[in-house]
């Protein structure tokens, strides 16, 4: 926990001195006659972070906040496996959603998560991963006419859209 | 009598078909949204808020509000037959509902949420339809100034009654606030914060995809790390007759229902408060007024009405700064509040000129929606009883897939799916560390508007900051919310000195 601690606190205050620096492509003084500059509010907040995580790290070495002192693993080794497999798993179905488009890569996201990770019976994933992109379809293409991203699948889609628009 | 007239006009729109079918709608989805553990009122709004493209403004709102207050009364089904809260708005509910129910009286703990829930809520309404249209009108007189004096108050209330740790609640504000600068600069119109010339970056980063990342998500990552433990069900039987039993039961917890309905609806309206720790304190009142503190935790009734009445009578609490002045009184509200603006309408005293219908209609719902709530609380809590053994591993892939879905809906683009699956990952990182998140998801979406007001006040008073504290209303505001801000440090001068003498 102790480590995590000061991990997140640099890694924020780099992010911090990296918004301060991008603000401050606009003008971040007084422009006489048009008030403060373009860059001048998100500079002295991206400051405002930067202090914070300066406060965050001295409290760190002074061991005066709860999570300096805590001797708690930040994670432990079998729960940080699943959330890993978890994030890179929906990683893996926002990527492929690029290439092969969100009908085809929605149901097997949610085939792998429930008969892999959670160990359902074929029967109910496979019905619950085919019923879910079919509910879909007829929610947003049909009922709210926005169109959901299909890659190359795309001309697989024609014939439908013919037949309920 | 101009009020009442405009509430039964709020009625008659309120009751034409496709309204009511979204109160049903709504209240049912919100109960069970309250009732799954580690879904809560937010998460409901900020995931579902997308799918509502599909009516018009006010039916939408309809809509989430009904969601709203569902989960209010949801909450309390897990905490009281898992021993678990449903959301954290149901925290306190656990304390006597558990007990309750491992002494075999789960129904008469159900019912006793269910009524107080929904006295609470009516309570809480009728306060709401008093006092809104008065402080509309007074907000009507507000410049620039005195909306950027209000903002203000509504960080320091997070800083000052959060709770939370304060250098990272600090650090929540600004990074919230700093996001809401990313797209075009509001007064010159020059790109600003592009980060790494990406084009995705030029419309803005939406508020709803840091909602739907942390809420969505994040939260769900969350879950899935916290709820390693295996859990009990209670068993509860519910017939007519006992839920008649049960309601006459509830007269003797009438000093508790009605304090707590009052507690929660003055703590709902401040900021940073809202429904959480609005129950925990009408807890804490309702255990040092009883007669007999000692049952308290092992099974009293009052320490389920006391907290449930609260939690819905703040959750009405926190919709009048957001109608009336334009500021959130809590994260859901936040989320109700940005999608007003995607819909068209600007919320603040205005609202009451232009758009009366729609606030009329908005505030008759709240009445409707509860008595929905009520009966479809009682008619099913069978029905959701067994909707809880649900396996976590099928409800959180699918919720991961309304999550990406909506949060490309809004905007049609992939960027904001991927920025949202970073805060989602990010938020959860910070979260474990203590890094409260409401803070960050009220001030993007505040985030324009004070920055506006600001500069535009800088403007008139040429740079100098004394606008802030000189005008009459502004003044004021500005000191309470310098004085909620230095309240920690007041409070830790004050434990030193106490350990010194």
């Amino acid at each position: 926990m102790r480590r995590a601690e000061l991990i997140m606190a640099l890694v924020l205050a780099v992010f911090s001195a990296y918004l301060m620096w991008k603000s401050a492509e606009l003008p971040i003084g007084w422009i006489p006659g048009k008030g403060p500059g373009g860059g001048a509010f998100p500079f002295w907040l991206a400051a405002g972070m930067f202090g914070c995580c300066v406060w965050i790290v001295v409290r760190w070495i002074r061991r005066s906040s709860p999570v300096s002192n805590s001797t708690e693993r930040y994670m432990k080794a079998d729960m940080r496996r699943i959330v890993i497999v978890v994030a890179c798993s929906l990683a893996a179905m926002i990527g492929s959603i690029h290439i092969i488009g969100v009908y085809f890569s929605v149901p097997l996201f949610l085939l792998f998560y429930m008969r892999f990770l959670g160990a359902h019976r074929w029967s109910t994933s496979l019905s619950i991963g085919l019923l879910t992109p079919v509910v879909t379809f007829f929610f947003f293409e049909i009922a709210l006419h926005i169109t959901l991203p299909k890659g190359y699948t795309e001309p697989l889609f024609y014939p439908l859209y013919d037949w309920f628009m | 009598m101009e009020t009442l007239d405009l509430l039964s006009q709020g009625f008659g729109l309120v009751l034409q078909p496709l309204n009511i079918a979204l109160i049903i709608g709504g209240c049912a989805l919100g109960l069970f949204i309250g009732a799954m553990p580690g879904l809560g009122s937010v998460n409901g709004v900020a995931i579902l808020l997308p799918m509502t493209f599909l009516v018009p403004p006010a039916g939408a709102i309809i809509f989430l509000a009904a969601i709203y207050y569902g989960a209010m009364y949801g909450g309390a089904i897990s905490s009281i037959m898992l021993g678990i809260p449903g959301a954290s708005t149901a925290v306190a509910t656990t304390f006597d509902g558990r007990p309750m129910a491992l002494k075999g009286e789960a129904d008469r703990a159900l019912i006793t949420a269910a009524g107080a829930s929904f006295i609470g809520g009516t309570i809480s309404v009728i306060l709401f339809t008093l006092f809104a249209p008065p402080l509309a009108e007074v907000a009507l007189a507000f410049g620039t100034a005195e909306e950027f004096a209000l903002m203000m108050l509504a960080f320091a209330t997070f800083v000052g009654l959060g709770g939370d740790d304060i250098p990272k609640t600090f650090f929540s504000i600004f990074i919230g606030l700093a996001l809401s600068a990313v797209g075009l600069d509001i007064i010159s119109g020059e790109p600003r914060l592009i980060f790494g010339d990406l084009p995705g970056f030029f419309h803005g980063i939406n508020f709803l995809v840091l909602a739907i990342g942390i809420y969505g998500i994040g939260e769900i990552l969350w879950t899935i790390e916290s709820s390693g433990g295996k859990v009990t069900i209670s068993q509860a039987n519910i017939t007519v007759r006992r839920i008649m039993d049960n309601l006459r039961g509830l007269a003797s917890s009438a000093k508790a229902i009605i304090m707590g309905s009052f507690l929660g609806y003055f703590v709902g309206i401040l900021p940073a408060a809202g429904a959480t720790p609005g129950s925990i304190m009408a807890y804490g009142v309702a255990k040092t007024i009883s007669k007999d503190p000692d049952s308290f935790g092992k099974g009293n009734v009052d320490g389920v009405a006391a907290p449930e009445a609260a939690n819905n009578a703040a959750s009405t609490g926190s919709m009048l700064p957001m109608l009336t002045l334009g500021i959130p009184g809590s994260p859901t509200t936040a989320i109700l509040l940005g999608g007003m603006v995607i819909w068209g309408l600007e919320p603040g005293p205005m609202l009451f000129v232009d758009h009366q219908d729609f606030v009329w209609a908005l505030i008759a719902s709240l009445y409707v929606a509860n008595v929905f709530a009520l009966l479809i609380n009682l008619l099913f809590i069978p029905g959701f009883v067994s909707v809880l053994r649900m396996p976590f591993t099928i409800l959180a892939p699918i919720i991961f897939v309304l999550c990406v879905i909506g949060g490309y809906a809004p905007t049609q683009s992939m960027h904001d799916v991927w920025l949202m699956l970073v805060f989602g990952v990010v938020g959860y990182l910070m979260r474990k560390l203590d890094y409260p998140m409401a803070p960050a998801v009220l001030a993007i979406v505040l985030g324009p508007l004070a920055e506006t007001s600001m500069r535009q006040s800088l403007l008139i008073s040429d740079g100098s900051f004394m606008i802030f504290f000189s005008r009459p209303i502004s003044g004021p505001i500005m000191l309470v919310a310098i004085a909620l801000f230095l309240l920690p440090l007041i409070k830790r001068l004050r434990e030193r000195g106490g350990r010194t003498t």
